[in-house]
């Protein structure tokens, strides 16, 4: 076991370094010297240098220990990421969004996660009936409206119209307040496709021999369902649930954009409107690493649920 | 005379391949065939809004920045959808979007599958070396989320000059797009081929003394190309909402009408009680997406019955 985990994290490094080089690619050879777009217009040519010294951007790209391509590792490695156009570091923007966003994205993960898997064990049981048929038509319309109509609609109706819930973020509001409608709309949205991966997952389930004998021995629907298809049905669900969490950290662009949300997503739309690469950089670099730690975490939770996977 | 012989004087019954085999079941669903037509249309639409480009027909959809009224008319019999702030068309807008829409998830796709397929046909069917660096390509790009992956090439192609060509508006786009969706069918591929290379075809290839190239390219991918079309009539779903999202982001077209453009102008006008120009948008993208969700099912229920969704 531990030599399987040791062996697994050894797989990550080639991964990471692709990860690293990719970005060096884009920010760094495609992306171009910016510091006269970060000087601005009337800056005068000590400005411009002074500004490429601090970002490192007057060194030579390769073939030196001091080049930007090494630093550029050098940097990740360590988790420095500069400070980004508005002269706060990165990292702190970072730590200051990651509370909000995962606010956000906790409750709605788990709302969809809870909803979806004990609807598809449902939907599944009653396969064929008008109830499946109305499900899956209700998740292909679901999967057809796009999710920035759901946000928009939902925030002008609930919110605005009705005042059910604030419009907008603001800092007096308690996390539960302006979590609430955010939230209500991600399980809605995402309701539709994973309802629709479960209920195949459970389908291919229940066709198998077990859960005819478990009938026959007299166990209830509840039993059936709640115990023996969804022990069985693990590995796809764990795949897919342990493979997102990567994402919470992300935060939700959209709803986050929408609903003024200070949280991870704001500040990449922000860095995207005023071109920070610095932001996004370090953004895809820690997103990229929680992946494949996750990723990790996945295999050995195989080998925890189903005895037959071996640690070879 | 023998039953076999018997067969043979008759001549032999057609066989069908799986291309026939597949249409004609599609055929028979009314549903599919209506959504079908429905992506046709769609497509019809950006083609002739092209043509009338090209030919400077005046024809509605291309005049969408002509002043037909006030500005915020609600909708009326002139104006179907009402108008926008400039008092411009919100129908001519949205029909000019389909070609914007239509275009990026076409090139989008067409850049995906031509670096995906050959490179996941290679890695399959060479294995060992060559196999190890393509898959550790796509692992490195399926490492990094998906949206931010789009963004940071989309911002960073974004009024970039490459090979003296400015990319602009749908070009960064699609480039964006394309070059990172091509994992996904890489690895099908791949994984597809792996099991085919140990097929009898091949091996009576091989002993024709086929080289690699003719096997991969006229035997191995024409073999598994069913699998392509299946995976790009679903994923062009999400090609298009990736388009709306970043032109809704400001990543996108922005001297041209475009789906996301009008979502996002609406974001603001809701609350003017301007409801008009987000459900011309809304309808738009709903119906191509309902269309290309049930038609992408039912083509792979068709060409590949052991995918099947129940």
């Amino acid at each position: 076991m531990t030599t399987y985990i040791i062996r697994r994290l050894l797989y990550t490094i080639p991964i990471v370094f692709g990860v690293l080089l990719l970005t060096f690619v884009l920010f760094t050879l495609v992306g171009g010297d910016i510091s006269i777009e970060i000087a601005g217009k009337n800056a005068t040519a000590e400005t411009i240098e002074e500004i490429r010294e601090e970002y490192g951007l007057n060194k030579p790209l390769f073939l030196s220990w001091d080049s930007q391509f090494i630093n550029h590792f050098k940097n990740a490695l360590t988790f420095d990421f500069g400070r980004a156009r508005d002269r706060e570091p990165v990292i702190d923007k970072i730590k200051r969004g990651v509370g909000p966003s995962l606010a956000l994205t906790v409750p709605m993960f788990l709302g969809i996660m809870i909803i979806s898997v004990s609807l598809s064990l449902v939907v599944a049981f009653v396969r064929g009936s008008v109830w499946d048929i109305l499900a899956v038509v209700i998740c292909i319309i679901g999967m057809s409206i796009p999710y920035l109509s759901f946000i928009l609609f939902g925030q002008y109706f609930l919110a605005y119209k009705w005042g059910l819930f604030p419009v907008f973020f603001s800092p007096d509001l308690s996390t539960a307040q302006y979590v609430t409608l955010p939230v209500l709309i991600g399980i809605v949205t995402g309701l539709g496709s994973n309802l629709r991966f479960y209920r195949t997952v459970m389908l291919d389930e229940m066709r198998s021999d077990y859960v005819r004998t478990a009938f026959a021995k007299g166990l209830t629907t509840r039993r059936v369902l709640f115990k023996h298809v969804l022990k069985n049905a693990m590995i796809p669900i764990i795949t897919r649930v342990v493979l997102a969490i990567p994402f919470l950290f992300l935060g939700s662009l959209l709803l986050e954009r929408f609903f003024g949300i200070p949280g991870l997503g704001y500040l990449m739309i922000e860095a995207i409107g005023s071109r920070d690469y610095f932001v996004i950089n370090a953004m895809t670099y820690i997103s990229a690493i929680l992946f494949v730690v996750f990723n990790v975490i996945t295999d050995i939770c195989y080998a925890w649920v189903d005895p037959r996977v071996s640690f070879e | 005379m023998s039953e076999h012989q018997q067969i043979i004087k008759k001549g032999l019954p057609k066989g069908r391949s799986l291309w026939q085999d597949g249409l004609r079941r599609l055929r028979r669903r009314k549903l599919v065939m209506v959504c079908f037509a429905v992506i046709v249309s769609y497509f019809l639409l950006a083609g002739f809004i092209y043509l009338a480009e090209l030919f400077d027909w005046q024809v509605g959809p291309i005049r969408w920045h002509e002043e037909v009224s006030k500005s915020y008319e609600p909708p009326s019999r002139e104006n179907i959808f009402g108008t926008d702030i400039f008092g411009q068309s919100v129908l001519r807008k949205t029909l000019y979007g389909t070609k914007i829409s239509m275009t990026v998830a076409l090139c989008a796709s067409l850049i995906s599958i031509a670096i995906g397929v050959p490179l996941g046909a290679i890695a399959g069917y060479f294995r060992g070396f060559v196999d190890e660096i393509i898959v550790w390509i796509y692992s490195t790009l399926s490492s990094i989320p998906y949206i931010l992956l789009i963004l940071a090439f989309a911002i960073v192609l974004r009024d970039k000059t490459i090979f003296g060509y400015k990319l602009t508006g749908i070009t960064t786009v699609y480039l964006a797009i394309g070059l990172t969706s091509w994992v996904g069918i890489c690895r099908l591929i791949r994984g597809e081929v792996i099991k085919h290379k140990e097929r009898e075809y091949i091996l009576a290839a091989k002993s024709y003394g086929c080289g690699s190239q003719r096997i991969i390219f006229r035997h191995l991918i024409p073999n598994v190309f069913h699998l392509v079309i299946i995976d790009f009539s679903l994923r062009f779903v999400a090609f298009i909402h990736a388009e709306v999202i970043l032109s809704f982001l400001g990543l996108g077209e922005a001297e041209r009408p475009s789906w996301g453009a009008m979502i996002n102008d609406a974001r603001i006008e809701l609350s003017r009680g301007v409801w008009w120009q987000m459900v011309a948008a809304t309808a738009a993208i709903f119906f191509i997406s309902l269309a290309l969700n049930i038609f992408g099912d039912a083509l792979r229920d068709s060409l590949d019955p052991k995918l099947r969704i129940q």
